[in-house]
């Protein structure tokens, strides 16, 4: 009896060594996280020279790519969850959901105005140190344009097996944390007006953002 | 200046009753806020339409011009800050910039130090008083000044003083190179105060808690050491 539950219980740790072998040999073609976002940074820069659309701001177009090339490496869910803060425990699943789909369309917004000024970019990413136990990183680069060079620094999270291995859940610009800078303000709306209340702020302000767009583009 | 300041002072602390939801970081909000109202009611009807105006006449090598020349003498302030900071890169640097730009940049005209890329530290002295372990205290918006903390805005005087603008003796001339170089400033902005209003859902605390990462990170020259990193939990219904 003894014996069987022992073989029974031990089970998952054979299925896990079992995967570990596996994810043992895709972890080996993982990158490293400096290098990974070198490569971002590279092809988002080169594609933003090479299309027109996204020169002229398409929100449509960006989102596209960003879809097909970025989000893969993002933990978008960690980011938003991350900028609702507590109340992330409470919301259910398609209110999850939601707020992911409203959120990563603000911030599209925000980034899509600045791809016309992005021409003649060049970028280094900083050395960095990091030992293999790691399970968070920052990595640094700048973004030289015209002017001062501007920093734009990762948070990355490993995820052996999955993507490329790392994930971005935040992002610094100038020394402001991109999700930090909302946490506040998610707070504030669902204090006033519950989860549902913060959706629909950011639906809303997605719909007049888009208005304008319109606006801009026949005016 | 002292009236001014004491009655800063005044209407801050009436102000200092605070909700329950109250930012620790801001215990003066309502006061901030109704600031805030009065500096964007301000802007909206007299310095955003100047810089606007500004933009679309001047051409850009002119306003190009007149950037490079405060952002000159902002070097030369910024050498003084580095050295009391110790900063021995950063004042070397700056002060050769000042004496570049200077000679060679018709007066600080022509940035030719970056082109050489001889890299702008800029440092203001409350990043000095920052640097030697002086908190920020809470957060202040100041009369068109806009936002502040509580050390930044004690040592503005210092910062003003330091400006060299200000040791212009001849009053019109010192007071239209004030305008010149605040409108030159907002006209830089112009763009970014536009995405504000789209990307904030409120404007006031967007630019809030942007103002106060970035100096902090400012002080730490970009490598700020680790506040407590918010780590989401997914609770009962997590995927």
């Amino acid at each position: 009896m003894m014996k069987r539950r022992f073989l029974l219980s031990s089970l998952p740790f054979f299925g896990a060594a079992f995967m570990g072998l596996r994810v043992g040999s895709v972890f080996a073609a993982d990158e490293a996280p400096d290098a990974l976002i070198q490569r971002l940074t590279k092809e988002a820069i080169d594609l933003i020279q090479a299309d027109k659309g996204v020169q002229a701001g398409d929100v449509a177009r960006i989102m596209q790519l960003l879809d097909q090339k970025i989000m893969p490496n993002l933990d978008f869910q960690r980011m938003t969850a991350s900028a609702v803060g507590p109340a992330w425990r409470q919301a259910t699943p398609e209110q999850r959901t939601r707020l992911q789909v409203e959120f990563k369309t603000l911030l599209v917004r925000t980034y899509s105005g600045a791809m016309s000024q992005a021409k003649n970019l060049t970028f280094t990413v900083k050395p960095m140190r990091y030992a293999p136990e790691d399970k968070e990183v920052i990595v640094r680069t700048l973004i030289q344009g015209r002017g001062d060079p501007v920093q734009l620094d990762y948070r990355l999270e490993k995820t052996p097996g999955d993507g490329a291995g790392w994930k971005i859940f935040n992002l610094n610009v100038l020394g402001v944390w991109l999700v930090d800078t909302y946490r506040s303000q998610f707070s504030q709306e669902i204090n006033a007006k519950g989860i549902d209340g913060l959706i629909a702020t950011l639906t809303e302000r997605n719909k007049s953002n888009a208005a304008g767009d319109v606006k801009a583009s026949k005016g | 200046m002292a009236r001014a300041a004491l009655l800063v002072a005044a209407l801050m602390l009436t102000a200092c009753a605070s909700g329950p939801n109250a930012n620790p970081r801001d215990p003066l909000e309502p006061f901030n806020r109704s600031m805030y109202g009065f500096n964007d009611a301000v802007d909206r009807a007299v310095i955003k339409p100047v810089a606007t105006a500004y933009r679309d006449v001047l051409p850009s090598p002119v306003r190009t011009g007149v950037s490079n020349f405060f952002n000159n003498l902002q070097d030369l302030w910024s050498f003084v800050n580095n050295t009391l900071q110790l900063k021995a890169e950063g004042a070397g640097n700056s002060i050769v910039r000042f004496g570049v730009n200077t000679v060679f940049g018709l007066g600080g005209l022509i940035d030719i130090a970056s082109e050489m890329r001889i890299e702008r530290h800029s440092e203001d002295f409350g990043q000095t008083l920052g640097h030697w372990g002086v908190g920020a205290g809470p957060y202040v918006v100041l009369p068109l000044l806009g936002s502040s903390t509580v050390r930044d805005t004690a040592a503005l005087p210092v910062d003003m003083k330091g400006n060299v603008v200000s040791q212009i003796s001849d009053v019109p001339a010192r007071n239209s190179a004030v305008v010149l170089n605040a409108v030159d400033r907002r006209s830089q902005l112009l763009d970014a105060s536009l995405m504000l209003e789209e990307v904030a859902l409120d404007p006031y605390a967007f630019t809030r808690d942007a103002y106060l990462q970035r100096r902090r990170s400012l002080i730490y020259d970009g490598n700020p050491p680790e506040e407590d990193p918010y780590v989401p939990d997914d609770g009962p219904t997590g995927q």
